[in-house]
């Protein structure tokens, strides 16, 4: 008997270690293992080798199940041999109550079956049930840890060799949807979620490629948009560039007022509602029966079907009556009519454009919304300054050609098409048409001096950097715009460090505030002076004599500044003096109209000076030989009093 | 860009005349609030490209440093004239026109889309029409709203379209605001 259990037990031995990683599974069935076969186990303690065999046999159709389950039938099978050996009754224990019960039972039964030795055994199991116990929980804890990893593991894991595969195959969708949500879910919660020895860098370069195969984005600008927006962000940008903007009109307030036309519109069948709390004109259009472009109060001129985003720029422009106001990038003139309806048609309004297929569309718009002050010309637009003149004008709007990015949800070809070198080549060609607009602006006017910049895209480079080289190249500042509602736009943005004003700038995105993506700023012209504003250049007017160049620039007396002439070797001084000489350039401008901002002050202005200072050195060359006679008069008086004392 | 010379100024009168009768010197006379001088000044006509332009005065003056290829548009573009020199008044004079206009013709709504597409206008059509109407003259056609449709010759004094049959044409169609949707690029 005992011999043949020990052997049984020795060839349950090796099976100990796949039976245990089984036991997970049978756990659940080795719970009514016992319960069930209590009865047939209490039959089978009167044989041993029997008990083994049977139990055996019950285990083995029954591991097929799945289940965290607390104990092994090994446990109940062994422990009925255990009366027989009770170290390995104790390796084998695992405790669940039902377990517990027949183990209890087991071991009173075998306590039973073998009589004498088995208090202290009952103790020693009864502990070694409690760690087994313990033990599971602490197993299963981690499975259900490592399921749950094993879970988040999968969407990184695509491998070389598995993207290759995805290549070759068709695209899956779901798939890479799938893919996409999980990674992001990982970067927002970057430190528990990711996989070990995966960077960021990593699960970022697969969301790029991920994002650009199931949405149809090139990799420039997929990359852009990634450094641009956090994850959960981008996401929803992305999904909103995927859905059209709702249709706008804005009311031709020449011609009708609002609620007439609204009602006018809504008797025809058009299911519309004013635009928001911000315009008075716009009103948003959900569905219409008939087609909104051509009805008969369309082709009278009562509306213009216009994006939200493009009522901006002109509501930041602000134009008075009578004022003069250029648009460099007219066409098709939905805000030059604006502008114009804005003005009363008063004034004058200079509506440029330099595609000439693009001309007629702005003539035939004007004409039909009854615009009267409006002159129409076709040129490039850093040419304006030499044909409409310089500091001319009240203000200047600069709707500039962009890339398009903000309005992708209109026009799908943008997401492929941009690379950057078209960046780069419309960046160059904004910063020429933003200084040429500057140029135009009069800063003296008396109501304006405003240049609103604006572009119907999101990128930095086309934006802020453009404004920022504004505020370097020119003397203008930025100004509110009057857009509360935007969401101010980068001071910093990777390794560039932009103006710290740039934050009155105004940048609107589709996903935040449901219009097409887009830019505005408003620039307020200082001067006229196309120098650099103060500060900004280095200490250059140092010389002792005067220069030519110093001669223009010098201010006159300032009763701030005794020592003028002879170029006091001061960067503070060349900075006061370019100040004031740009102050004093408006009162010498009201003399005539001169053609560039450079003006040589007359002669009467330095002949106005005040009594001219020796320079600071010899100054104070005359106190120290002041001071030297002062002392050497000391010293023999001293000698003269020691010597008289004596 | 120049002023009118005689024979193109009779023309265009002439023209303006059919519409306006009387009233021609509220065009001539009006005064005009554009341009950034505080005085209002006049209106005038001028000629560029085979257009004529009805502009107030201070735009032209500032419009002359604009080069004679690179300018396009000036104020309000009245008509133009033909390669045999007769001229036409398009579309775009409407609102000139209507503000001043002696006969007018009202549509029903059922036959406005109808004058919209280049239709002339039937006597079915009608709703209102104005009295002393000869044959001939410039008609304004309006939709029963006021809102002012196009423009045309009469075919028949008011009296014979009472005795016309409900298909008899009663304006010849000259010009309509449709136009801007059907004929952008020829305006």
């Amino acid at each position: 008997m005992a011999p043949t259990g020990l052997s049984k037990k020795k060839g349950a031995k090796p099976q100990k270690p796949p039976l245990k990683k089984k036991q997970p599974l049978n756990k659940k069935q080795k719970k009514n293992v016992p319960i069930a076969t209590k009865r047939p186990k209490e039959d089978v303690f009167s044989d041993d080798s029997g008990s083994d065999i049977s139990n055996e046999n019950v285990k083995a159709p029954k591991e097929f199940e799945e289940e965290e389950a607390e104990s092994g039938s090994d446990a109940g099978s062994d422990l009925f041999s255990d009366g027989d050996d009770d170290p390995l009754a104790d390796d084998f224990l695992r405790g669940s109550d039902d377990e517990d019960k027949a183990s209890e039972s087991g071991s009173e039964s075998g306590s039973d079956s073998d009589s004498d030795s088995d208090e202290s055994d009952i103790e020693k199991k009864s502990r070694a049930i409690d760690k087994e116990r313990a033990r599971e929980e602490e197993e299963a804890n981690e499975e259900m840890q490592l399921n749950i990893k094993e879970e988040s593991d999968e969407f990184l894991l695509p491998t070389e060799e598995e993207l290759e595969a995805e290549k070759q195959q068709p695209p899956d969708l779901s798939n890479l949807q799938r893919r996409i949500k999980e990674i992001i879910r990982v970067l927002s919660n970057f430190k528990d979620l990711c996989q070990k020895g995966a960077t960021r860098k990593e699960y970022i370069k697969q969301l790029k490629l991920d994002l650009g195969s199931y949405y149809g984005y090139n990799e420039f600008l997929i990359g852009v948009l990634v450094e641009m927006f956090p994850p959960v962000e981008l996401m929803e940008l992305i999904e909103a560039f995927e859905m059209p903007r709702p249709i706008c009109l804005r009311t031709n307030t020449l011609k009708t007022r609002r609620r007439d036309l609204a009602d006018v519109l809504i008797n025809r069948g058009v299911n519309l509602d004013p635009l928001s709390k911000w315009s008075k004109v716009g009103l948003v259009v959900y569905d219409s029966q008939v087609p909104i472009g051509a009805t008969p109060e369309y082709m009278a001129g009562y509306y213009m079907l216009q994006s939200a985003s493009s009522f901006l720029p002109v509501m930041a422009l602000a134009p008075q009556e009578k004022e003069r106001i250029i648009d460099m990038a007219a066409a098709p003139g939905g805000k030059t009519t604006y502008i114009a309806a804005l003005m009363k048609n008063t004034g004058l309004i200079y509506a440029n454009e330099m595609k000439e297929p693009r001309l007629k569309s702005l003539t035939a718009n004007l004409h039909r919304m009854g615009v009267t002050n409006t002159v129409v010309c076709n040129y490039d637009g850093k040419e304006l300054p030499k044909v409409l003149g310089l500091n001319t004008v009240d203000r200047v709007l600069l709707d500039a050609p962009c890339s398009g990015t903000g309005v992708i949800s209109k026009d799908e070809s943008v997401k492929t098409s941009k690379n950057l070198d078209d960046i780069q080549k419309i960046s160059h060609l904004q910063k020429q048409l933003i200084l040429a607009a500057v140029d135009m602006v009069d800063a003296n006017s008396n109501s304006g001096g405003y240049i609103v910049y604006s572009t119907c895209s999101i990128m930095v480079p086309e934006n802020e950097a453009i404004i920022d080289y504004a505020l370097k190249k020119r003397d203008v500042k930025l100004v509110p715009c009057g857009l509360d509602f935007g969401t101010p736009g980068f001071v910093n943005f990777r390794e560039h460090r932009f103006h710290p004003s740039l934050e009155k700038t105004r940048r609107f995105y589709p996903h935040v505030h449901n219009m097409d993506g887009f830019f505005v700023a408003k620039l307020k012209k200082m001067s006229n002076s196309k120098a650099t504003p103060t500060g900004a250049e280095p200490v250059e007017t140092v010389e002792q004599a005067p220069e030519l160049d110093d001669s223009e620039k010098k201010t006159e007396e300032k009763s701030q500044e005794p020592s003028v002439q002879n170029g006091t070797a001061e960067a503070k001084d060349s900075k006061k003096r370019k100040k004031s000489n740009l102050i004093e350039k408006p009162k010498d401008k009201k003399k005539g109209k001169t053609e560039n901002g450079d003006i040589k002050p007359p002669l009467t202005v330095r002949e106005r000076k005040k009594r001219k200072f020796p320079p600071r050195e010899e100054i104070s060359k005359a106190r120290e030989e002041k001071r030297n006679a002062l002392r050497q008069e000391k010293k023999g008086n001293g000698r003269k009093k020691s010597e008289s004392r004596k | 860009m120049r002023p009118l010379d005689e024979a193109e100024t009779t023309a265009v009168f002439e023209k303006l005349y059919k519409f306006t009768g009387n009233n021609l010197k509220n065009i001539v006379e009006n005064p005009s609030h554009e341009g950034p001088d505080p005085n209002p000044g006049r209106y005038c006509f001028r000629l560029h490209k085979n257009k004529v332009y009805y502009v107030s005065e201070s735009l032209v003056k500032r419009a002359t440093n604009i080069a004679r290829a690179n300018l396009v548009s000036l104020g309000v573009c009245i008509g133009k004239f033909t390669h045999s020199s007769k001229f036409h008044l398009t579309i775009q004079a409407l609102s000139l026109v209507s503000a001043n206009a002696r006969h007018k013709v009202w549509l029903k709504p059922t036959s406005e889309m109808s004058f919209l597409y280049g239709n002339h206008v039937l006597k079915g059509g009608l709703g209102r029409i104005t009295d002393t109407i000869a044959p001939g003259d410039g008609v304004v056609v309006f939709s029963m709203s006021d809102v002012p449709l196009g423009f045309g010759v009469a075919a028949k004094s008011t009296q014979d379209c009472r005795k016309l049959d409900p298909n008899g044409i009663v304006v010849l169609h000259q010009a309509d605001i449709g136009e801007y949707l059907r004929m952008e690029d020829e305006l």
